[in-house]
C-alpha cells in the first residue's frame, strides 16, 4: 500500500511541535503589514504521525546497513556506528563556525590532524577540507589547475584531457571551470589510448583528468607513462579520487605523478551517503598547487595551538560557506584513527581481493571484457544475456528478490551492457558466495524463465515506473 | 578496530578460487617502486578508545551547551526536536546511496518530493530541487542559472548579501569572463546605507542577486526591486532564511526569478559550519536550467503512485560537459531532517519561530539603547540581528564576554571596512531572557572597566 504524503494526512489545526510563550515582551515596532507573508502552506501533523510516516518511509529504502550494496564506484562499505555518537557530541555539534578559536581547539585539531593524515596517505600534502563533494572537489581542484597556468602566464591552456571511460561529473567540471574537452579512448586492454593521448598534448591543455584505478576497475599500465606525457607538455594531472579505495596501502596517488585529487570522504573513508549527501570532496595537491588551495586552510603554531589562516593571497578564494562539512570530516577522521597505519595497510589489500574473488567466479556466466586482474571493482557485460531478450536492467531488478543491491549498471559507456560491481573489503565470504549464486541463479532464470527477470522486481512494495512519462510531464511537488 | 570480516582461512580460499597465492600477485601492473608505501599514521585504536579520545577533543570546544551563543551571521542555532534527530538515525535513510533504484529508494525519493514541496511553499517559487551543497553554493549556481538562462555575463549582488557567499560567488564567475558587480554598503551616521541597487542594473545584468533578511538582519522592502530588473531583461534572484520566511514576505511575493538559501537553521546542527543545505528554487519557466537533482512522481507497472529521479537529461551523467552544473551528490539526509522538522513545525509552528527571533532581537535592540558607550545602528526594519557599535574592539569585548560564558557576535570589520568597530549579535528561540539580560550586564561592564561613558 502506498504511504500516504503529509500533505494528504494535514489536518487543519493540528500541532506537531510546540515552543515556549515568548519570555520578553512583543515588539514594540511590530512587523510592517508590508513585510508579513501573506499565508504559508505547510502540513499540519502531530508528532506522533510525523514519527510513523518516516519510519515508514525508512522501511522502503535500503541501506548498506539493510544488506550487500555492491555499487560500483561508489564504494558502499560498511559505516562504522561510533561516528555516528561521535559526530553528536556537543562538542562538535553545537559549535559556531565563527565562534573565538581558542574556543575552538578540539574541533580544529580535527581538521588539523585530518589534513595531515590525508596528506599523507595520498602523498599530496597540501589539503583543503572545505569542498562539499566529490564533484565540488573536482570543481576546485580543476579552478587550481587553471590558476596555477595564469599565475606562470601560460593562458593558451585552454583544454582539458578526459579518457572516454571518466565519470560524468569530469566533462562537466571541465566545463563549469570554463575549459573546453578533449575526449581520449581506450585501448583493447582498457586503458587510456596512450598513443591517442600523445597525439592531443600540446601547449593548448591545461591538464588531464584521470581515474586509477578507472571505471573498468583496472589500474591503467600506461599509468606512469601517461604522468610523463602529460607533464613534459607543460600540463598537469588531475585525479578522480572516487577509486581511491583500492589505493589505500597499494600506491600513493602522488607516487603515480597526480598533481592534485580530491577524496570522496563518504567512499572510501566509511562516512556514510545519506542517500545522496552529505560528502566531503576534501582536495589533495602537490605543493606547486598549495598556494592556490581555497581560503581558509587550518594551520599549527609553533605553540601547538590551531587557526585558520586566510592570508593566502593566490588563494581560488572560497568554495563553499564555513569550514566545509564538519560533521564529515569528524566521522572521517574517526575512522581514520580506529584503522590507524597498519588497517589503512589492508583496506586496498581486502577489497582487491574481494573484487577478484567475485571476478573469477562470474567470469564464466557473465562475460568480462577486459579480463585482467582488477582492483577494487570489475565491469562485466549482460551481452550474452541480452542475446536471449534479457537486459542488464532486468537484471539488476531481480537482483533485488534476492535482497541484494543491484550494481551500478550502463556504466561505463565503453562497455556494452555493464555491470559495474564493488563490494569493498568490509563484506565476508559468504556474503560474497551468496551475491555469487543469486547472480549464477538469475543467468539460470535468463535461460529458462526469462519473463520472470523480464519483470522484476516482484518481492518490493512498488514495481518499475514509467521514468519516461514522469520526465514526459514532471510533477515536482504535491 | 577494523572492519574487514575476512579470516586467515578465507582469504585463502578466495585466493585459491582466484588461482594466485598472494594479494601482490594480483598487483604485477603497479610499477614496483610506488608499490606497498609506509605511512606514518598513529596506530588504530578501539572503539572505547576513540570515544574517551574524541570525547576529550570535543570538551575543549565551547558549545551551545556550556555557553549562550549571540552568534549568528549565516549560522543560527534553533531548537532541535528530537523526532528529527530520532529519525535521521534510521539507517536505511543514513546508509542508503543516491536512489538510482527506485523500487527500493522510495523512503528516499518520498522525503525529497516532500522536501521539495515544502521548500518551494516557504520560498513561494514554482519547484525546488532536491538540495545543493549550501547557500553560498546555491547562490552561486543560480547566479550560473541567470547567466545561461539570459545568455549576458554581468552579475549585480548586493554588498548586504553574506561576504562569504559573495566569495563563492567570485570563485565560481571569475576566470570565465563573468564580470560581478558589488554595490558599496556605507556607514552614514548612525545609518547602514546601501548604494541603490537598480541603478547598477543594466542591459547585459544577467541578474540582480539580494540577500532577504539581509546580512545585517534587515528585511527593508523589495517593492518594485523585481519590476526594475525584469525592465532591464535581468534575473531577480532573492537568498533567504528560510525561519524568516516564517513571517516575512517569501522571495516569490517579491517577484523572484530563482530563490535560494541556507536550509541549515530547519532542523541541521550548527556543526562548526556543516553540513548544510543548500535551497535553490525557482519559475516554471527556469526548470531546464536548473542545476541538481530533480524527484517527480510516477506511476509504476501497476498504476501505484511512486518517485524517481527526473529530469536527468540537464544532469552531468547523462549530458557530460554539456549539462546544467557538475553536482550529484548533494545535502540528501539534511534535507530529510529539514522535511522532517517543516512537518512536525507546520505553518504555525515556522512563524512561531520566526516570531520568537524578531521579538528576542527586538528586546535585545531596546536594552542595547540604554546601555552607554553602545550603539544599535539603524538597518531598517530587523529580523533576528543587529549591527551594534561598540565602545571597544568587538575582539576585545568577545573575550570579556566569553570570560562571563557567553560567546558574542561577529566582528563586522573583518569583511566591511566602514563598519570596523561593530559587532553583528544574533538572537533565535533559544536565547532566554535571562540570557539577554546577562549579555546586556556583560556588555555593559566591560565596557564600564575601560572607563567609556557616552
Amino acid at each position: 500500500m502506498t504511504e500516504p504524503l503529509l500533505s494528504e494526512i494535514s489536518r487543519p489545526g493540528r500541532i506537531g511541535h510546540r515552543l515556549p510563550e515568548a519570555d520578553v515582551p512583543p515588539a514594540s515596532s511590530d512587523l510592517p503589514a508590508a513585510l508579513a507573508r501573506g499565508g504559508l502552506e505547510l502540513p499540519e501533523v502531530a508528532e506522533n504521525d510525523v514519527v510513523r510516516h518516516f519510519v515508514h518511509l525508512s522501511t522502503l529504502n535500503y541501506g548498506v546497513d539493510t544488506g550487500f550494496y555492491p555499487l560500483g564506484s561508489c564504494t558502499m562499505k560498511y559505516n562504522p556506528k561510533i561516528s555516528e555518537d561521535v559526530a553528536r557530541y556537543p562538542g562538535f555539534a553545537a559549535i559556531h563556525p565563527y565562534q573565538p578559536e581558542e574556543t575552538a581547539q578540539g574541533a580544529l585539531r580535527v581538521m588539523y590532524e585530518l589534513q595531515e593524515a590525508l596528506g599523507e596517505i595520498s602523498g599530496l600534502r597540501a589539503v583543503s577540507l572545505q569542498p562539499a563533494a566529490g564533484a565540488h572537489g573536482e570543481l576546485t581542484g580543476m579552478m587550481m589547475i587553471r590558476a596555477y597556468h595564469e599565475a606562470r602566464g601560460d593562458s593558451a591552456r585552454s583544454k582539458v584531457i578526459i579518457p572516454d571511460s571518466a565519470h560524468g561529473t569530469n566533462p562537466a567540471t571541465a566545463t563549469m571551470c570554463g575549459f573546453a574537452t578533449l575526449p581520449v579512448g581506450s585501448d583493447a586492454r582498457g586503458n587510456v589510448d596512450i598513443e591517442q593521448l600523445r597525439g592531443l598534448l600540446d601547449g593548448n591543455v591545461a591538464g588531464m583528468m584521470l581515474t586509477n584505478p578507472n571505471t573498468l576497475g583496472l589500474f591503467d599500465e600506461n599509468m606512469m607513462a601517461i604522468s610523463e606525457a602529460v607533464h613534459a607538455a607543460g600540463a598537469l594531472m588531475y585525479g578522480d579520487g572516487a577509486n581511491l579505495n583500492a589505493l589505500l596501502g597499494v600506491a600513493r596517488p602522488a607516487d603515480l605523478g597526480f598533481d592534485v585529487m580530491h577524496i570522496n570522504l563518504h567512499k572510501t573513508f566509511a562516512t556514510p551517503h545519506g542517500g545522496g549527501g552529505p560528502g566531503s570532496g576534501t582536495v589533495v595537491a602537490r605543493d606547486i598547487l598549495a598556494p592556490y588551495l581555497p581560503v581558509p586552510l587550518i594551520r599549527k603554531r609553533a605553540d601547538g595551538s590551531f587557526f585558520l589562516d586566510y592570508d593566502m593571497p593566490d588563494s581560488i578564494g572560497r568554495v563553499r560557506s564555513f569550514n566545509g562539512s564538519f560533521g564529515v570530516l569528524v566521522r572521517a577522521y574517526v575512522y581514520i584513527r580506529a584503522l590507524g597505519a597498519s588497517g589503512l595497510r589492508n583496506v586496498g589489500n581486502d577489497a582487491i581481493l574481494n573484487a577478484n574473488y567475485l571476478r573469477a567466479r562470474l567470469e564464466h556466466a557473465f562475460e568480462v571484457p577486459y579480463s585482467r586482474a582488477c582492483m577494487h571493482e570489475f565491469v562485466m557485460t549482460g551481452r550474452r544475456q541480452k542475446a536471449r531478450g534479457v537486459r542488464t536492467l532486468d537484471m539488476a531488478k531481480r537482483l533485488i528478490d534476492y535482497g541484494i543491491h543491484p550494481p551500478t549498471v550502463y556504466f561505463p559507456l565503453i562497455v556494452e551492457e555493464a555491470m559495474m560491481v564493488e563490494p569493498t573489503e568490509t563484506e565476508s565470504k559468504e556474503t560474497l558466495d551468496a551475491f555469487v549464486d543469486a547472480m549464477l541463479s538469475i543467468a539460470r532464470e535468463a535461460e529458462e524463465n526469462p519473463d520472470l527477470v523480464r519483470s522484476a522486481p516482484h518481492t518490493t512494495r512498488v514495481s518499475r515506473f514509467d521514468e519516461t512519462a514522469a520526465a514526459r510531464q514532471p510533477q515536482l511537488h504535491w | 578496530m577494523e572492519f574487514v570480516p575476512n579470516t586467515d582461512q578465507d582469504s585463502e580460499q578466495m585466493l585459491q578460487a582466484i588461482g594466485v597465492q598472494t594479494v601482490d600477485e594480483l598487483l604485477e601492473v603497479v610499477p614496483a617502486a610506488v608499490r606497498r608505501p609506509e605511512m606514518e599514521l598513529p596506530p588504530p585504536l578501539t572503539e572505547m578508545e576513540i570515544a574517551a579520545e574524541m570525547r576529550r577533543l570535543a570538551e575543549q570546544n565551547a558549545n551551545a551547551h556550556s555557553h549562550s551563543y549571540f552568534l549568528g551571521a549565516g549560522a543560527y542555532f534553533h531548537y532541535i526536536p528530537a523526532a528529527v534527530s530520532q529519525l535521521l538515525l534510521r539507517s536505511e535513510f543514513y546508509t542508503a546511496y543516491t536512489p538510482y533504484q527506485p523500487e527500493i529508494s522510495q523512503g528516499t525519493l518520498q522525503a525529497t518530493f516532500e522536501f521539495q514541496s515544502m521548500i518551494r511553499s516557504i520560498l513561494g517559487m514554482d519547484v525546488a530541487n532536491a538540495s545543493m551543497y549550501d547557500g553560498a553554493t546555491a547562490m552561486a549556481e543560480a547566479a550560473l542559472m541567470a547567466i545561461a538562462a539570459t545568455r549576458r555575463d554581468r552579475v549585480v549582488v548586493s554588498g548586504s548579501v553574506h561576504p562569504e557567499y559573495r566569495e563563492v560567488l567570485d570563485s565560481y564567475l571569475k576566470g570565465r569572463g563573468f564580470q560581478i558587480v558589488t554595490s558599496s554598503v556605507t556607514k552614514q551616521g548612525d545609518r547602514v546605507v546601501e548604494e541603490d541597487l537598480a541603478s547598477l542594473v543594466d542591459d547585459q545584468t544577467a541578474c540582480l542577486i539580494v540577500q532577504y533578511p539581509n546580512f545585517f538582519g534587515g528585511i527593508g522592502s523589495l517593492e518594485g526591486l523585481a519590476d526594475q530588473v525584469h525592465a532591464r531583461g535581468a534575473l531577480f534572484v532573492v537568498s533567504s532564511d528560510p525561519i524568516a520566511l516564517g513571517i516575512l514576505k517569501s522571495p516569490g511575493e517579491w517577484g523572484a526569478d530563482i530563490a535560494v538559501g541556507e536550509g541549515q537553521g530547519l532542523g541541521a546542527a550548527v556543526a562548526y559550519g556543516g553540513p548544510y543545505l543548500g535551497l535553490l528554487a525557482c519559475r516554471e519557466k527556469y526548470l531546464r536550467q536548473m542545476p541538481g537533482r530533480l524527484v517527480g512522481a510516477a506511476r509504476d507497472s501497476q498504476g501505484r503512485r511512486g518517485f524517481v529521479l527526473t529530469l536527468q537529461a540537464r544532469e552531468q551523467h547523462i549530458r557530460r560537459e554539456k549539462a546544467t552544473s557538475n553536482i550529484c551528490t548533494s545535502e540528501a539526509l539534511v534535507a530529510t531532517g529539514a522535511a522532517i522538522y517543516m512537518a512536525l513545525m507546520g505553518p504555525q509552528g515556522l512563524a512561531q519561530v520566526a516570531r520568537l527571533c524578531y521579538d528576542k532581537a527586538h528586546y535585545l535592540a531596546e536594552k542595547l539603547f540604554a546601555v552607554d558607550g553602545f550603539n544599535v545602528l539603524d538597518t531598517g526594519p530587523f529580523f533576528n540581528e543587529i549591527v551594534v557599535q561598540c565602545p571597544l574592539e568587538p575582539a576585545e569585548l568577545n573575550a570579556a564576554l566569553l570570560a562571563q560564558g557567553i560567546v558574542g557576535g561577529y566582528d563586522l570589520g573583518r569583511s566591511y571596512p566602514d563598519l570596523k568597530g561593530c559587532m553583528l549579535l544574533c538572537t533565535t528561540e533559544i536565547n532566554s531572557r535571562a540570557q539577554i539580560d546577562h549579555l546586556v550586564a556583560s556588555l555593559h561592564s566591560a565596557a564600564a572597566l575601560k572607563g567609556v561613558e557616552r
